[in-house]
């Protein structure tokens, strides 16, 4: 957090316009697309499954350490394909314009322990419409850690690295239960409300089905490779886990990203929407098979702004988006992967501890501005 | 155990093999045409037949189950990236030895299929099919006596009959603006240099539109025809008029193309119509609270159009975008936002 309002300097009026301007790069997208952008995620998802194809395929001979590798290394790239830029664009809606019931939000599942429905209210509702707001975003540390100085510190939190690196390692669960609202819903009456164990047996059954995939029948159809492919499923799983992890913490926990109280934004005209997703995103800078790796989330801004654009479009959108961060004299947090990977963990490690006494806080009255 | 049941067996085990997607998934990349797939097909070919006109030519899937002359198929083509769903009546035979069928394409203005289909469908494209279907067809015994009154494309589905099932006497009016516009019509001179077809041009740009009392002076014994009529509404009223009139209604078989079309206005009643609600609507207000006001379980989530967790099947009407103002019909597998859209006019939504 930073003490000063980095946006103080800005008239509603200018917010308002800033608003404009970006409601205006958003029609413009909208009005061009077309049939490329269709073929490009057609081709992405059929590059995607024919990866997927052969490397399960070279799995099954598994016990030769070089197809242990080819293999492994390839399903670990499929996977995050399916969940980064596959499945987590499409069930945010970017591709329902092109009306295929095959690769809607409406019908799209994904290789992830959390069914489809459920994430989409996590993350499409209540984390893109709340997004950084302290106790409504959920996402600020996912409910087990501490990442602004605003939070209260309580002694649990010392431990936060090693939750953190512990959830990296099986993201994939950490989002079921955060879908889930586990921590919240794990009290004796919740437990028993109907919606709730409607919706944990939802994610029983994907779980099972996921599991049963991965460790069971496709090591059993490898025969003597059973064992070598076993290792290689989790090993693929446990990449795609920690990369998602990264880029996701990259999204809103670096240095600069901004939070804000829960009542700065009753009211909030569109403007300030915008402005609260500018400040609240951090992106990743780097080559073109970086952002594609990364599902176009390294463009975690623009995407923040317009999650429902088709993500091939937000390269393009990225520098009219920066354009408009300079006219405004605000701060585009960016930065390489490794770069922007320390930052957020510093932060996990230093939010681990309570709040130095001498630091300066910003008075309430001046955090209320941020969306005044 | 059966063999139906041992491959039902097998099937769930390569659908635990594939989870989350289904075989057919992984299937589709190497044979969308197989047995068993969504039904779709590939152009082939696209033949020009008038300046505004053409063939296309369709292998369709394995699954296809085959049509009756003169019945239509609805095709779902990705203009611009977005499926569209149109019904084109079938212009081939069904004896056709290739397996191929062909529909015939009239551009209409500002049509955004028929335009894509007559000028820029490449060979090699997939298309999503329905089964053919419709009882606009000849009766099962030949009737003596046949009169096909047919005007612009409404000439498509009887050139399926007159390919597909020679009759003794058969006579045809057709309408279009000129002689060039005449789909089909050297084929159809061929039949009447052959005997098997007399036929009545009316060129609608010197003669006029049809007057359909002419039909007496143009085709005397109409009346003891088995009549098949296809062109556009005002003709087919035109036609159900004149044959009430005489009493002969029950000969007299007729095929609208175009539904209604929608005029986007704003706002207007709003059908819901699961709950079988009714409510007025202004073009303001999003159709989320609308049904919301009305009492209706209208699921929603970010009620600002990002979340898209309100989305919900448009079944008749046209709706605006608050946003952008864009519009939207109603069509088939159309879903819409209800939270950033409005009325634009009468609505069907499946709430």
């Amino acid at each position: 957090m930073t003490a000063i309002d980095p946006t103080a300097h800005l008239t509603s009026e200018q917010i308002e316009e800033l608003g404009r301007e970006l409601d205006a790069i958003r029609d413009e997208v909208i009005a061009g697309r077309g049939e490329r952008d269709a073929a490009y995620i057609r081709k992405v998802i059929a590059a995607q499954r024919k990866l997927e194809l052969v490397s399960r395929g070279v799995l099954l001979f598994s016990l030769f350490p070089p197809a242990w590798l080819l293999g492994t290394a390839g399903l670990s790239v499929a996977k995050i394909m399916d969940n980064m830029e596959i499945g987590h664009n499409i069930l945010h809606g970017q591709w329902d314009w092109m009306r295929d019931p095959k690769i809607h939000s409406t019908t799209w599942e994904w290789d992830h322990v959390s069914p489809s429905e459920q994430w989409k209210h996590s993350h499409n509702e209540l984390h893109h419409t709340y997004t950084n707001v302290i106790g409504k975003d959920n996402d600020l540390g996912y409910g087990i850690m501490r990442v602004d100085e605003d939070q209260k510190w309580h002694p649990f939190h010392l431990g936060q690295p090693l939750w953190n690196f512990l959830n990296a390692c099986f993201f994939e669960y950490g989002i079921a239960a955060y879908d889930l609202e586990l921590g919240k819903n794990l009290s004796k009456r919740r437990r028993k409300n109907p919606e709730f164990r409607a919706r944990a047996k939802a994610v029983g059954r994907k779980i099972r089905k996921q599991v049963l995939k991965d460790y069971v029948i496709h090591p059993l159809l490898s025969g003597p490779s059973f064992l070598p492919t076993l290792a290689a499923t989790f090993t693929a799983n446990l990449v795609r886990n920690v990369w998602t992890h990264s880029v996701i913490m990259c999204g809103h926990f670096p240095e600069g990203v901004q939070v804000f109280e829960r009542r700065s934004i009753v009211g909030e005209t569109r403007g300030q929407w915008y402005l609260r997703q500018m400040m609240g995103s951090a992106n990743i800078s780097g080559s073109k098979a970086m952002h594609f790796m990364t599902g176009n989330l390294s463009h975690q801004i623009e995407h923040h702004l317009f999650p429902d654009l088709p993500s091939n479009r937000y390269a393009e959108v990225a520098v009219k988006v920066r354009a408009l961060f300079a006219k405004y004299e605000l701060e585009y947090v960016t930065g390489p992967l490794p770069k922007q990977v320390f930052s957020a963990w510093h932060k996990v490690f230093r939010l681990a501890l309570p709040n130095k006494e001498t630091e300066v806080r910003a008075p309430d009255r001046e955090r209320e501005l941020v969306a005044a | 155990m059966t063999s139906a049941a041992l491959r039902s067996r097998a099937w769930k085990l390569l659908e635990m093999v594939t989870t989350p997607l289904l075989p057919s998934d992984y299937l589709d990349l190497v044979s969308p045409l197989r047995e068993g797939a969504d039904l779709r097909g590939r152009i082939e070919a696209v033949h020009p037949e008038t300046g505004d006109a053409a063939t296309v030519v369709i292998r369709p899937g394995r699954g296809w189950r085959g049509h009756t002359a003169g019945q239509y198929v609805r095709i779902g083509v990705d203009v611009d990236g977005v499926r569209l769903w149109r019904a084109y009546s079938l212009t081939s035979p069904t004896h056709r030895r290739d397996g191929r069928f062909t529909i015939t394409v009239k551009a209409i203005p500002d049509g955004k299929v028929s335009n894509h289909l007559v000028r820029r469908a490449k060979p090699g494209t997939l298309i999503q099919l329905d089964q053919p279907t419709g009882d606009f067809v000849l009766s099962q015994a030949k009737p003596a006596k046949v009169f096909y009154l047919t005007a612009g494309s409404g000439i498509t589905p009887v050139m399926g009959m007159l390919r597909d099932t020679e009759l003794d006497d058969v006579v045809m009016v057709h309408c279009a603006p000129r002689p060039q516009d005449v789909i089909f019509r050297d084929e159809l001179h061929d039949l009447v240099a052959d005997g098997k077809l007399r036929l009545i041009e009316v060129h609608t740009d010197t003669d006029g539109v049809l007057d359909i009392a002419r039909l007496d002076e143009l085709v005397p014994d109409w009346a003891e025809r088995e009549t098949w009529a296809c062109g556009p509404a005002g003709l087919l009223d035109a036609a159900e008029e004149h044959w009430t009139g005489h009493g002969v209604l029950e000969r007299l078989h007729t095929e609208r193309f175009r539904p209604g079309i929608v005029v986007a206005g704003d706002g207007g009643e709003v059908t819901f119509s699961v709950s079988g609600k009714t409510v007025a609507a202004d073009g303001a207000t999003p159709l989320l609270d609308i049904g919301e006001e009305a009492g209706v379980l209208m699921p929603s989530g970010c009620r600002m159009g990002i979340c898209f967790g309100c989305v919900t099947p448009l079944k008749a009407g046209a709706v605006r975008d608050l946003r952008t103002g864009g519009i939207t019909e109603a069509e088939p597998g159309v879903l819409i936002q209800t939270c950033v859209s409005a009325a634009a006019g009468p609505c069907d939504i499946e709430r």
